[in-house]
């Protein structure tokens, strides 16, 4: 039975309802309540939330848990803690797991366990192609009766237009929103990192801007003819920025996430050959960066994702060259996303909140993203003064793979609550 | 060749130790660091020529751990550290375990259990060296790391064109090729640069992308009108595998556009000096006669190098015996 809790004297930002005061906030039987409508002795427990940002949970539609197939690397129950101890309270898993989400019993595995496993909600995604090798559809109609949130081949992305032009005609029929890794595979190939002024320093192997932009203009032109929903996911360049910009201008249904790593870095940050900088897409220029903030300041970008992707230490302790790209995020999100778009004032914190919480949820058709009284109490408290150090033993997640170990940052989850449940207390 | 003395060098200012405990590029070194080393290098050379006898190394112990073979140079670092009295353990792709898959991680720390002092590391992934740097309490030498750096080579090649010219400062080099693929290049851009020279890279678009412009050099994609400019032509190698990759057309258009033969020699300086890292493909980056010829100072560039791992060595045995005696 869930309990009775009065969040008292926070600061409640609900983006929702572009609701910002300080005041008390109720939850009684999972819900968000107004006590007025409760009986004068209910007992409530009280939560000091004075000085703290009382807020809708945050939901990150990019995430890798890993199962089924990879228990090494993250599980639903160690994938879900570290959602909750990151603020999240919903996550979107990706499908490109072993064997891949490309059919319907898939589906129903992995949200059997994630329900008995997990301590915050996990939405499934489904493959586009069969087995994710961009060679056949995948059964998308059975994926959706079997409880997808969304379409994706994440990880790779289907080469072949004409393939990509029937997956949207399908997806478009089925109203599932396609969820696309740009990456056009024979200009990225052999890639470790961005080609630019560093690669040619390192001798790297570069991956061009060109390789996201041309799979942008390709998606944009299919997502405007067929009236599929685009989401493009992880953006890396300003060109695509560009792209996508225009095309909102033109009135296609296209939205656009980026990760707190590609607002918090770029390719400089490879200089010493760190793999804990090595990414899909991988870190941009200064250039780019720059235009990512941009884009997420002026709504080009609708969101911020994490693209949790957690991997075994000796994966990454290897040269450059041989170490796999990806970065765990749902522990550090929060606190990178503030400090560089929070601290510099970029944006203020309801903003931050909306594209952490409630634009995730309206694009995907998701629960959450509100604090309205009678939805589920899935909320976040935040200490937006707690400054901390990413310290990566600490982590919930399996994956200790980050860039941002010994970063002293500002701003983190103290209480995360699912359905009136409290999931995660610092 | 070793005319030249440190005295006769307008550039010798180098006053400071060297303080590194690794030699992973030219690009982190500051000028007076590289100057230091050239310096060693002539004194080295002095001594030996000499008769003097100068085993800084002795009780060291060098591994030549070389996972990309390369036998020129292996045998040069050998015969660089035999010279100083250094014990010299050869590890090389067929006999190290790398093989079988162990990791490069174990491997340097199963070297550094027994005793290794120095590190002299080939590799074929960029970065290999600071990978093991970051990992060993040994000190690392780059011995060529993928596309990267190959920082003796740089300093070789620095050398042999201040032995030549008497200077650097100044001096007009041209490097000719595969510029993208090139750890020579690269240390040779960082070194020429730091040092004063003006650099002008020469090569297909493919093989030399713009951004090649940041590092303070002019960029051509046509060999004939640099000929009459260049005081010193490097030439690097071409690798077949880079027209499979649709690098370039063909070999053939290769050479008509980019090929140094008697014609084009004909257009340089009389006095223009002509370099190569070898092995060279004759018919290809230059032609045989030319490789030969009066103008080629790829021998030079040979015996520089043993000179510059010798000063290499010495130097980071200096600071690694004071680190491991706490002297
Ligand atoms: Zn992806």
């Amino acid at each position: 039975m869930s309990g009775f809790y009065r969040l008292s004297g926070g600061r409640i930002l609900d983006p929702s309802r572009g609701r910002d005061e300080v005041g008390d906030l109720f939850v009684a039987g999972g819900r968000i309540v107004d006590p007025a409508s409760l009986p004068v002795e209910t007992r409530w427990e009280s939560i000091d939330a004075s000085g703290r940002i009382v807020a809708p949970g945050l939901i990150d539609i990019h995430v890798h848990l890993r199962e089924p197939g990879e228990p090494q690397k993250e599980t639903f129950a160690s994938g879900t803690r570290a959602a909750a101890a990151g603020g999240f309270t919903a996550v979107v898993a990706m499908p490109n797991t072993r064997p891949p989400a490309d059919q319907p019993n898939t589906i129903g595995w992995i949200r059997e366990r994630a329900r008995e496993q997990g301590v915050v909600r996990v939405y499934p995604t489904g493959c586009l192609s069969e087995g994710r090798t961009g060679e056949k559809l995948a059964p998308l109609g059975s994926l959706r009766a079997a409880g997808v949130v969304a379409l994706t081949d994440d990880g790779s992305c289907i080469q072949d237009a004409g393939l990509m032009r029937r997956v949207m005609e399908y997806a478009a029929m089925l109203d599932l929103p396609v969820l696309e890794h740009c990456e056009e595979s024979s200009v990225s190939a052999g890639g470790v990192m961005h080609e630019g002024y560093w690669s040619a320093v390192l001798g790297l192997r570069g991956w061009p801007s060109l390789a996201e932009e041309l799979i942008v203009s390709r998606d944009l032109l299919l997502a405007e003819r067929t009236g599929a929903r685009l989401h493009c996911q992880h953006l890396s360049s300003a060109g695509s920025v560009r792209l996508i910009r225009e095309a909102k201008r033109r009135g296609v249904a296209v939205s656009a996430e980026v990760t707190p790593h590609h607002l918090a870095l770029t390719d400089g940050d490879l200089a010493r050959y760190d793999t804990h900088c090595k990414m899909n897409p991988p870190l941009g220029s200064e250039a780019d960066r720059e235009a990512l903030l941009e884009g997420i300041i002026d709504g080009a970008i609708d969101l911020i994702a994490s693209d949790h992707a957690p991997h075994c230490s000796f994966e990454k302790e290897v040269e450059f060259d041989r170490a796999p790209f990806g970065i765990v995020g749902l522990e550090t999100t929060l606190a990178v996303a503030a400090e560089t778009l929070v601290k510099p004032k970029l944006l203020d914190w309801p903003g931050l909140i909306a594209r952490l919480s409630t634009i995730p949820a309206r694009l995907l058709g998701l629960p959450g993203g509100t604090l309205s009284t009678g939805a589920a109490a899935d909320l976040v408290v935040i200490d937006p003064d707690l400054r901390w150090t990413v310290n990566p033993q600490a982590f919930q997640s399996r994956g200790r793979n980050t860039p941002f170990s010994g970063w002293e940052v500002q701003g983190r989850a103290m209480l995360t609550m699912v359905e009136g449940k409290i999931v995660w207390r610092l | 060749m070793g005319s030249e003395g440190p005295k006769g060098n307008p550039e010798h200012r180098a006053e400071g130790k060297w303080t590194r405990r690794h030699l992973l590029g030219l690009r982190e070194l500051d000028r007076e660091e590289i100057l230091l080393l050239l310096d060693a290098a002539d004194a080295m050379t002095s001594r030996w020529e000499g008769g003097r006898e100068s085993p800084s190394l002795r009780g060291l112990t060098v591994v030549n751990l070389f996972i990309e073979p390369s036998t020129r140079t292996r045998v040069s670092f050998e015969l660089a550290a035999k010279r100083l009295g250094a014990h010299v353990l050869e590890i090389d792709q067929e006999s190290s375990s790398i093989r079988k898959g162990e990791s490069l991680k174990d491997t340097a720390r199963n070297l550094e259990a027994m005793g290794a002092d120095f590190l002299v590391l080939r590799h074929s992934a960029a970065g290999a060296a600071h990978f093991l740097a970051d990992r060993v309490r040994s000190s690392v030498i780059n011995a060529g790391d993928g596309a990267h750096e190959h920082p003796t080579q740089g300093l070789l090649d620095l050398l042999t064109i201040r032995r030549r010219l008497g200077k650097i400062e100044g001096v007009r080099v041209a490097i000719v090729g595969d510029i993208l693929h090139s750890r020579v290049a690269r240390s040779d851009i960082w070194g020429l640069r730091k040092l004063g020279a003006e650099v002008t890279l020469v090569g297909p678009r493919t093989l030399l992308p713009e951004v090649f412009g940041r590092f303070g050099v002019r960029l051509s994609s046509e060999l004939d009108p640099v000929l009459p400019w260049a005081q010193v032509i490097i030439l690097l190698r071409i690798q077949h595998e880079r027209q499979r990759e649709g690098m370039f057309p063909s070999l053939g258009e290769y050479v008509s556009l980019y090929g140094l033969g008697n014609a084009r020699l004909g257009r340089c300086p009389p006095e223009v000096l002509l370099m190569h890292p070898g092995p060279v493909e004759r018919g290809i980056e230059m032609e045989s006669e030319v490789a030969d010829g009066p103008s080629s100072v790829i021998l030079d560039q040979v015996a520089s190098g043993v000179a510059v791992r010798m000063a290499v060595f010495s130097e980071l045995a200096r600071l690694h015996r004071r680190d491991r005696e706490g002297v």
